[in-house]
């Protein structure tokens, strides 16, 4: 009899225990925060990390800050307004980006995605600091139309601030220099790479590509890997593909540089989450993928500087037949990352 | 025995050379003592002080202005003595902002070594390097907060706006807001991932003429510049308000930069 309440004691003991060691488990997984996590199959970031020392208390000011209309003049517009993390933190269903008033830009809201590596930003490339990045939206006109010294003027009148620069930074002040360091935490944390094809590349899980998939990638790494490299499948650089001139004749590139050279070109965008991201092209002029193989395929321009790779051996575009584009739209799905654009620490809270 | 007395030896002597190293470092600089040296931007047209809104003046194309909003960037502070001793600002200490509507801001007060100096050179803008820096290094007038109407920054385009001036005038077509005005931003520091125009200009000035700098402890020496903003329009291109109306970032902005490098003239010191 004693012996069996002696048993029943220490099973209750071991269980008191193992809840206790649970706990503490489950209170470790959540405050642990990773830092930037450089990808296996990623390149170094460009990114300057050794100037902006990532913490967990700096990303969640970073993560305010980009879900934070206060931002903009009249405090309706935020970051997250124009980059929306269900449609890989860019504008869904918009052509151009839908700004303060209703106002229009003149250019489709590009991803906040992997921009750790990127050496420039803009479609244009006009900003070649992440930690400058946000003062060209929030005081264009038609983004945010807001003065940089107002947004801290509001931002010094919440607690909830004063507390999240504390946290951040260590002290209350709140200044223009540790907002930007903020949002560039938030942005360079936005890492897409747990697509299919990372999986496949990093031998994770198993995966594997099904036929069509490995045959869809035999024709990207042919016909698109010299401008969309792998693995961010862009090269960061400006090339015009031969887009046919839009009606506000947009020159791209040339605007940053005002070299008659770079006349319409723009930023190789990433083939990255594709799927949640129509429409494209920096004016989102195509609303299906189909519409951008047959671009490639069959309505390439001969505008001024239209890159060399689509205008070989006397022919325009890129061949691909009917069977080539489906097994690249097969392919072009697996670089879907359906965690990025559902994971929690990323959404607004 | 003997051995050990060699290596006493060694060890005392490479100890005194030791000490003899951290001795020399320690030596201060002879011009240790710093005082203040003021440089002053008296901003006029032509013949007349520049009143801003209300002042009319015309220029080499025969087109009248009023000037609304005068600010540029006075950067990079470096003295010279007759002999030849230079003295360059610390950079931290060096960037000015200088605004018609506002008359503290046209007295850019720096330390420099006690001295006769005979010759000044500053910048009009702000250096290259600056422009690419880290943004905590950007406090001050270089932070760039500003918004569009007065904002010495360009957001889209990375870059610090180095002179802005904007007016009014009766050749200038009527803008989208509905006025005749005329808008100069120009900047441009030779572009980072492209090669584009540069818009700094260095100016030296030799002050023998008009008086040398002495600056001395206690004392508070002045070098009063007249800038002349008309030379902004009149010079080896002149800049007509009806052509160009507003000119920013363009190949055309080095015109305007290649006219306002000539606008300083210095006109006497008080020491």
């Amino acid at each position: 009899m004693s012996k069996r309440i002696f048993y029943l004691i220490l099973l209750a003991f071991s269980l008191f225990i193992y809840a206790c060691k649970k706990e503490t488990n489950i209170q470790e997984a959540v405050s642990t925060f990773l830092g930037f996590q450089k990808p296996s199959n990623f390149p170094e970031p460009v990114y300057k990390l050794e100037n902006n020392k990532l913490t967990e208390a700096g990303f969640l000011l970073g993560r305010a800050l980009f879900y934070e209309p206060r931002l903009s003049r009249d405090n309706t517009i935020s970051c997250g307004s124009c980059h929306i993390q269900t449609s890989g933190f860019t504008q869904h269903g918009h052509d151009v980006s839908h700004g303060i008033d209703d106002r229009l830009g003149s250019r489709n809201s590009p991803p906040i995605m992997n921009l750790a590596w990127n050496k420039t930003f803009m479609w244009d490339g006009g900003v070649f600091d992440l930690d400058l990045q946000p003062i060209s939206p929030i005081t264009n006109p038609v983004e945010m139309d807001e003065k940089v010294e107002n947004v801290l003027l509001k931002l010094k009148q919440m607690p909830k601030y004063v507390t999240l620069f504390n946290r951040a930074f260590g002290t209350d002040e709140i200044t223009n220099a540790r907002m930007m360091k903020a949002l560039s935490q938030f942005m360079v944390m936005c890492v897409s790479a747990n697509s299919k094809y990372d999986q496949v590349m990093r031998k994770e899980n198993g995966q594997t590509f099904t036929t069509d998939e490995q045959a869809g990638y035999t024709i990207f790494k042919e016909k698109c890997s010299n401008c969309h490299s792998e693995p961010l499948f862009t090269d960061g650089a400006f090339r015009n593909n031969g887009l046919a001139i839009g009606p506000n004749n947009d020159q791209g590139r040339a605007m940053a540089t005002l070299n008659p050279r770079d006349d319409y070109k723009f930023k190789v965008p990433s083939l990255r989450n594709l799927s949640y991201t129509a429409p494209y092209m920096h004016d989102g002029r195509f609303l299906t993928l189909s519409g951008v193989l047959a671009h490639y395929a069959e309505e390439v321009q001969a505008t001024p500087n239209l890159d060399p790779l689509l205008q070989q051996n006397g022919k325009l575009g890129i061949s691909l037949t009917a069977d080539d584009k489906l097994k690249l739209l097969t392919f072009l799905k697996t670089l879907d990352d359906k965690d990025f654009v559902t994971r929690k620490d990323l959404a607004e809270q | 025995m003997k051995l050990i007395y060699k290596y006493v030896i060694a060890i005392f002597s490479l100890l005194t050379v030791l000490t003899a190293c951290s001795k020399k470092d320690d030596v201060q600089p002879a011009s240790a003592n710093k005082a203040t040296l003021s440089l002053q931007f008296d901003n006029i047209v032509g013949d007349r002080n520049l009143q801003l809104n209300t002042g009319t003046y015309k220029n080499a194309s025969g087109e009248q202005f009023s000037v609304q909003l005068l600010q540029y960037f006075i950067s990079n502070i470096k003295v010279k003595t007759k002999d030849g001793q230079e003295f360059t600002v610390p950079q931290d200490e060096s960037y000015f902002l200088v605004k018609e509507s506002d008359g503290a801001s046209q007295f850019c007060k720096v330390k420099v070594p006690e001295g006769d100096y005979q010759t000044l050179t500053f910048t009009l803008g702000v250096d290259s390097l600056r422009n690419t820096m880290d943004i905590t290094k950007r406090t001050g007038v270089l932070d760039p907060t500003g918004g569009m109407d007065d904002g010495m920054y360009w957001g889209w385009n990375s870059g610090y706006i180095f002179f802005k001036m904007e007016g009014t005038s009766e050749q200038a077509p009527i803008d989208p807001t509905g006025v005749r005005k005329f808008r100069f931003h120009i900047g441009g520091f030779g572009g980072y991932s492209a090669p584009t125009f540069n818009n700094i200009k260095t100016v030296t000035v030799d002050l023998s003429a008009a008086g040398i700098a002495r600056v001395r402890a206690g004392r508070e020496s002045n070098v009063h510049f007249l800038v002349d903003v008309m030379k902004m329009f009149n010079g080896k291109t002149n800049i007509s308000i009806a052509a160009n109306p507003q000119v920013m970032f363009s190949n055309y902005s080095v015109n305007v930069a290649n006219n306002f490098s000539n606008m300083f003239y210095h006109d006497h010191t008080e020491n």
